[in-house]
């Protein structure tokens, strides 16, 4: 069977082929989304941190013996913390200022963690392996799937809607989402206004070291994997509507089915469609698809 | 009046230096490494590749106690053109240097050579694939020393067909260099009784291949040629086995260094076929060196870092024979000497300046048949230097008159 020429068997593994890097693209996003949504920081250090976090993740199994399982929750934790860390030392003087001065400020961070990882090992990166219980694959009959793949996906779907349902639907999300609209008002109520913001930095970076985790046994663990990356999750943030954060879930859920599309009907198109699709979504909603103007 | 004496006076001045310090000028050999130390080639060339220049004017000294000082100096291209040969065109300009090493890079190559061939001073590229080095773009000015996209096509695509791999899909990396490298192996292959049944070409860089591995699936082709380098290889290669298209189908890497099997590990890439000009475990000669290098670095040497001191040190043998940095003189004697050390054996360098010298046919071990640290290959054959490269007949370098 065909479809506009092409077997319906590959189109239909493109598209879950694009499922699964759209979960990478929306768990960085959301990541992105919440940092630039409740801190107006433009978190650049974001792929730095996606990449600390599967650098963690192989330190561990390489040097403690760490497991997989382990990893995915002690490297957010430590990303996280690191995170937290960066905002009470660095970012917090930079509240006052224009939104370019937290950007420049991640940007010099991302090179400068970036250059330590590089130097400390190399450029062709390390090999992290696919976990026991999740190797191999199932034959689907249009495709074969690997069983981490579809791990990636289900976690990542996951750990999104977690995070949607504690911002829209808890106590802690309304007073983050309180203290972003008034934070004057928060404080007089009696909340912690400086600490719930350091939380929110923490948490952020935290999803993008569980994304670097879960990367970790799909690409080379390499200090650029984060960079390489980065400019398309911007894109991604850009087209959802810069703060929404079901809209960066789902836009970069679809991004990533486009991309795959792409990659069948014209490959070398496959790296620039996102930046096509966000030049034809500022056009027609300058907000951005769940942005509100 | 003035004027006239002043130029009498310098003419004076040269004649003296001249008289002191025969034809060297200054009494410096000053070397330039040029190398990506920050980028996608710093494993494969990068630090090691000063490491392996610096060895070399250490033994150089050591052994031919020259009557000359030599000096070294190295900087980061960062993998821009305009910035290496801006870096070049300095060096030669205000600081002497005589000659460049390593560069590693075609695009920054290209850049470098025609600053070199403006200034009449000498290019060692070791890392650079492109046959344009030494075809369209060639000059007299630069040696291509290791190797090249014709002879790393001739070598594994030869091979792997004739050993009953057929049907060929190529990966390819959709820039000059991997349309060459597609190019050159879809010929070979053709000529060897296989047939290609297609290409896919990904955007560079790419860190997901899924989709493009999946098209290679499909085609049901015996062989996937990997047209690509450094990390798209990397990944492309760990996400073959993860697609279980290997071991169904094998995989060919037309680009393969050393520190990418070592990044990899030999469980995603035993069995693969690959062409190198170096490989550390070949022989007592290539050990010893290797030992050497691995002191330092602790690290095996890549082809393109062994080549930077066998480059560097038939470049200073050349200086001391002639007692001149010039650089037609210096460059005529290298290439009527024939180089003999751990790195080749007989290598001479062709008026386009193809360094010609024995390749070899490599197999990656299983992990079970590696014995030790960086026991990754076995060499299965070698190809004989006027084999694996271009012949001068097909030659499109305007150097050479038919």
């Amino acid at each position: 069977m065909e479809l506009f020429g092409i077997p319906t068997a590959l189109l239909g593994s493109q598209l879950l082929v694009g499922l699964i890097n759209g979960s990478f693209y929306a768990i960085l996003s959301l990541g992105l989304a919440i940092i630039f949504g409740l801190l107006n920081i433009i978190n650049f250090a974001h792929g730095a941190m996606y990449m600390m976090g599967a650098f963690v993740a192989w330190i561990a199994l390489t040097k403690f013996g760490i497991n997989y399982w382990w990893a995915l929750v002690l490297a957010p934790l430590i990303v996280g913390a690191f995170g937290a860390a960066v905002e009470r030392v660095l970012l917090r003087r930079l509240y006052k200022l224009d939104h370019l001065y937290g950007l420049l400020l991640t940007f010099g961070l991302a090179l400068v963690i970036e250059g330590l990882f590089r130097d400390q090992y190399g450029i062709s990166g390390q090999s992290y392996p696919v976990p026991q219980a999740l190797a191999g694959g199932v034959p689907l009959g249009f495709m074969y799937l690997p069983i981490y793949r579809a791990w990636v996906v289900v976690a990542a779907l996951a750990v999104c809607f977690g995070t949607w349902f504690m911002i829209e639907r808890t106590k802690l999300g309304a007073y983050l989402r309180a203290g972003t609209e008034n934070p004057q008002m928060v404080q007089a109520l009696g909340i912690n206004v400086p600490v719930l913001i350091t939380f929110t930095y923490g948490f952020g970076v935290a999803l993008a070291a569980f994304a670097g985790v879960l990367a970790a046994p799909v690409f080379q663990v390499n200090p650029v994997m984060g960079s390489n990356l980065l400019i398309v999750v911007f894109a991604v943030v850009v087209i959802g509507g810069m703060g929404s954060i079901l809209g960066s879930i789902f836009t970069g859920l679809a991004l990533g089915v486009i991309e795959g599309l792409t990659k069948v009907f014209y490959p070398e198109g496959s790296s620039i469609v996102v930046f096509v699709v966000m030049v034809i979504v500022l056009l027609v909603r300058p907000a951005g698809l769940f942005g509100k103007s | 009046m003035k004027a006239k004496r002043n130029v009498l006076l310098t003419a004076i001045l040269m004649g003296l230096s001249l008289g002191a310090q025969a034809q060297i000028s200054g009494g410096v050999v000053k070397i330039g490494v040029l190398t990506d130390l920050s980028g996608g080639y710093s494993d494969l060339a990068g630090q090691g590749s000063i490491t392996a220049a610096k060895m070399a004017i250490d033994d150089f000294i050591a052994r031919e106690k020259p009557d000359f000082k030599i000096e070294m100096v190295t900087s980061d291209h960062r993998n821009k053109a305009d910035i290496g040969s801006a870096k070049a065109r300095e060096w030669f300009d205000r600081e002497g240097v005589d000659m460049i090493t390593d560069v590693t890079n075609t695009p920054v190559t290209l850049a470098v050579m025609k600053v070199a061939e403006e200034k009449k001073r000498i290019v060692m590229e070791m890392g650079s694939a492109s046959t344009l080095i030494t075809n369209e773009n060639c000059n007299a000015y630069t040696v291509d020393y290791v190797y090249d996209t014709y002879a790393l096509a001739n070598g594994t695509a030869r091979t792997v067909t004739q050993q009953g791999g057929k049907t060929w899909f190529f990966l390819t990396v959709d820039y000059a260099f991997g349309h060459s490298l597609e190019k050159d192996s879809a010929a070979v292959v053709e000529a060897s009784g296989g047939k290609v049944l297609g290409s896919v070409r990904h955007p560079f860089p790419t860190s997901d291949f899924s989709s493009f591995l999946l098209r290679a699936q499909a085609s049901g082709a015996q062989v996937i040629g990997l047209a690509n380098a450094g990390a798209d290889t990397i990944n492309s290669i760990r996400q073959a086995g993860e697609f279980g298209i290997t071991p169904n189908q094998s995989l060919a890497g037309l680009l393969i260094f050393l520190s990418d099997i070592h990044s990899l590990g030999l469980q995603s890439t035993q069995g693969m076929y690959l062409t190198t000009g170096f490989y550390w475990d070949r022989n007592e000669e290539t050990r010893a060196w290797s030992k050497r290098f691995f002191e330092q670095e602790k690290k095996m040497p890549t082809m393109a870092q062994a080549g930077n001191y066998s480059g560097v040190y038939h470049y200073l043998q050349a200086v001391k024979a002639t007692g001149s940095d010039d650089a037609d003189t210096v460059m005529a004697q290298m290439k009527k000497t024939p180089i003999n050390d751990f790195f080749a054996k007989g290598g001479v360098i062709r008026d386009d300046g193809r360094m010609v010298h024995d390749m070899y046919l490599v197999q990656v071990k299983s992990p079970a048949e590696s014995k030790y640290p960086w026991d990754y290959y076995t060499v299965k054959a070698t190809i004989p230097g006027e084999e694996a490269f271009q012949p001068l007949s097909e030659s499109r370098c305007p150097l050479i008159k038919r």
